[in-house]
């Protein structure tokens, strides 16, 4: 009943009280498009933590485990194959982000005052936006500069996204210009108002831009596969495609030396694995991307 | 060295300029037509600014032209220099000779798809995928919107987007996964199906549906974000129109033909052109990850085909030929589409931009 009075309260005045048919059938949608989001990635979860017996009595899949275990992880983390793809990962993601935080910060606060050469450099980054050099070129580019079976070439391709830089320029733009020129006229020079005015004032879209990078480093698939032959150098998404999705087994020797228990919750693990790091940061960067997103659309 | 002494020299020339002016003008009043007001001379300072001499400007600006250096870096070696590669595809290209040393053979790499089945069938899958997603999925993100923003409770708003929002942040290899596990032959939507004693369904492999599963898997990743820029759009529309209407007895569905759609026509026609534009690369992950599963008759579009003819198979003329040929109809693409809706009066996502 409270919940009533509340909700009318903040329906505004002009707006009709929805049919009960309109009301369950929003509910029906938004509900359904929730749970078959949700769902997947519980199950995933659950059956990664489950016991063998609770996966053979539930047939394949559990929803919720009734006898909770590690084992699965311990498995796959007891060395071998997987240990080593998370340390890939984890490195070409640090790296890669800082890199590419520097990159993008650097050529963002440049182009956003009129300086020397700042129109063209702008225009040099827009025009990336419209075609893309294509993938036979690439390779042949980060072949050409020793790359191949380089974790390097997993890092220096994506160290600038001119979405990002868009997103990065617009806030610039907004710092307002009577504290750069108070600071210049104290004697500061350019590097010293970006690191100690600008970049203060810019935490939130360097964190959010950060994360965007960083998520999209951890998920990169296609570099690793087109650049990497070498096998201990595959990153967790590689590992992921080659052990859930085409079925091949890791053998013994590397998954280290206990044959896997249940492929089925190992499998998961992995799936699990790949997913953790990016439900870790997921809520910090849900409270600030929507802001980010619309100021690097509209203004862009 | 020797190009920066006579700028230095011509910068310190012209500094000095405006201040004898100055001072002559203050001095010497009367010299005809030679001294400006004073107001006319600061509007002006903006265009004097900008015409400042290199030496001047490249002395106040040095570090900010060397925070570029970096980016700019980048984006030769990673962008233009690849971009230039591209003559790849009027060449016969041999790895070990390098792009120096290869033979040109002029438009041969594009007769040679033009007679190859296996690059039609990749144009025509891509051409069907492109189609069904912009039919299927275009419009699902804006009813979606609608829905959400029509929602009066803040609390399930909230809640609804944090969770459309997080399927966009997992890779394609992620999402395919768990599609596999959920709806794949041994997954646990079949497992269900088979316990109530019913025959599995084959979601994942089946070819004819394909497209159908593509879009499925776009939606369930992609809508939620998809949505962020049309709900700002309608918290942009201004409500007292809605009360205008509501006052002159419209309801709500002529509230939203009439004012709602209307206020977004610009940003739909926006993300309309982008996905025009972007519209022959249909997802690259998405399909060589279910190549192997759906096989090439249904999964190989245009990304695909550069990868197999290129990398994997050593056709690398007929690959770069490929990609260049899909890079050149998307831009023409996204600049017919961009017209299209100038138009139309639409402001497009290139506006010829007077000034700044």
């Amino acid at each position: 009943m409270t919940t009533q009075v509340f909700r009318a309260a903040a329906r505004p005045i002009w707006k009709e009280r929805p049919a009960p048919a309109y009301q369950s059938i929003k509910a029906l949608v938004l509900g359904g498009f929730a749970i078959a989001i949700i769902v997947p990635i519980l199950v995933v979860i659950s059956t990664s933590l489950a016991s063998d017996k609770d996966i053979i009595e539930a047939g394949g899949y559990v929803l919720w485990p009734k006898h909770p275990t590690v084992k699965a992880y311990e498995t796959l983390f007891s060395g071998g194959l997987m240990g080593r793809a998370i340390m890939v990962s984890v490195f070409v993601t640090l790296v890669g982000t800082a890199l590419a935080l520097v990159t993008t910060i650097s050529l963002a606060y440049a182009t956003s005052r009129p300086v020397l050469f700042g129109r063209p450099v702008l225009l040099l980054v827009l025009f990336t936006l419209l075609f893309a050099p294509g993938i036979i070129p690439m390779f042949l580019i980060v072949k050409q500069l020793g790359l191949i079976d380089s974790l390097w070439s997993l890092i220096l391709p994506g160290a600038l996204g001119a979405f990002n830089f868009v997103v990065m320029r617009t806030f610039f733009m907004n710092v307002p210009q009577e504290l750069l020129e108070s600071a210049r006229i104290d004697g500061a020079s350019d590097f010293t108002i970006l690191r100690r005015i600008v970049m203060p004032l810019s935490k939130a879209v360097i964190a959010v831009v950060g994360l965007f990078y960083a998520v999209g480093f951890w998920n990169a698939f296609f570099n690793a596969l087109l650049y990497l032959n070498d096998t201990s150098k595959w990153p967790v998404q590689v590992i992921l495609r080659t052990y859930v999705l085409q079925g091949k087994s890791l053998s013994a020797d590397q998954l280290g030396v206990t044959p896997p228990p249940q492929p089925q919750s190992l499998q998961m693990a992995v799936v699990v694995v790949a997913l953790v790091p990016i439900a870790m940061v997921y809520p910090f960067l849900q409270r600030h991307f929507t802001k980010g997103v619309i100021t690097g659309a509209v203004k862009g | 060295m020797e190009t920066s002494t006579p700028m230095d020299a011509k910068s310190t020339s012209t500094t000095t300029e405006p201040s004898t002016l100055t001072t002559s003008a203050t001095a010497a009043p009367p010299r005809g037509t030679e001294p400006t007001p004073h107001g006319a001379g600061a509007r002006s300072t903006r265009r004097v600014k900008a015409k400042l001499p290199f030496g001047v400007r490249w002395r106040r600006d040095w570090q900010m032209v060397l925070m570029m250096v970096p980016g700019v870096l980048f984006l030769i070696v990673f962008f233009y220099l690849p971009v230039l590669g591209n003559v790849v595809a009027f060449q016969d290209f041999q790895p070990y000779l390098g792009i120096m040393h290869s033979e040109w053979n002029g438009l041969q790499n594009f007769v040679n798809l033009y007679a190859n089945p296996d690059f039609w069938d990749a144009l025509r899958n891509t051409m069907i995928l492109a189609g069904v997603q912009l039919l299927l999925f275009f419009p699902v993100p804006l009813a979606m919107a609608l829905i959400v923003d029509s929602l009066v409770s803040n609390r399930i708003r909230r809640a609804f987007q944090t969770i459309a929002y997080l399927p966009h942040f997992l890779s394609w290899v992620l999402v395919i996964a768990l599609f596999q596990q959920s709806l794949g032959g041994a997954g646990f939507v079949n497992n269900l199906l088979r316990q109530a004693g019913l025959d599995p369904i084959p979601f994942m492999t089946n070819p004819d549906t394909f497209p159908l599963l593509v879009v499925g898997q776009l939606i369930w990743k992609d809508a939620g974000w998809a949505m962020i820029i049309f709900l700002a759009a309608l918290s942009a529309v201004d409500v007292s129109l809605y009360e205008a209407a509501a006052a002159d007895g419209a309801g709500r569905w002529r509230r939203l033909w009439h004012i709602t759609l209307p206020s977004m026509r610009t940003v739909i026609v926006l993300l309309l052109i982008l996905r025009i534009g972007d519209i022959l690369s249909v997802g690259f992950e998405q399909f060589i990850l279910q190549r192997d599963s759906v096989g090439p008759g249904a999964a190989e579009v245009l990304d695909t085909f550069t990868y197999y003819a290129g990398v994997v198979g050593g056709d690398w003329s007929s690959g770069a030929a490929a990609g260049l040929a899909k890079g050149v109809v998307g831009a023409l693409l996204l600049w017919g589409a961009n017209s299209i809706a100038h138009r139309l009066g639409e402001p497009g996502i290139f506006q010829k931009r007077s000034g700044s």
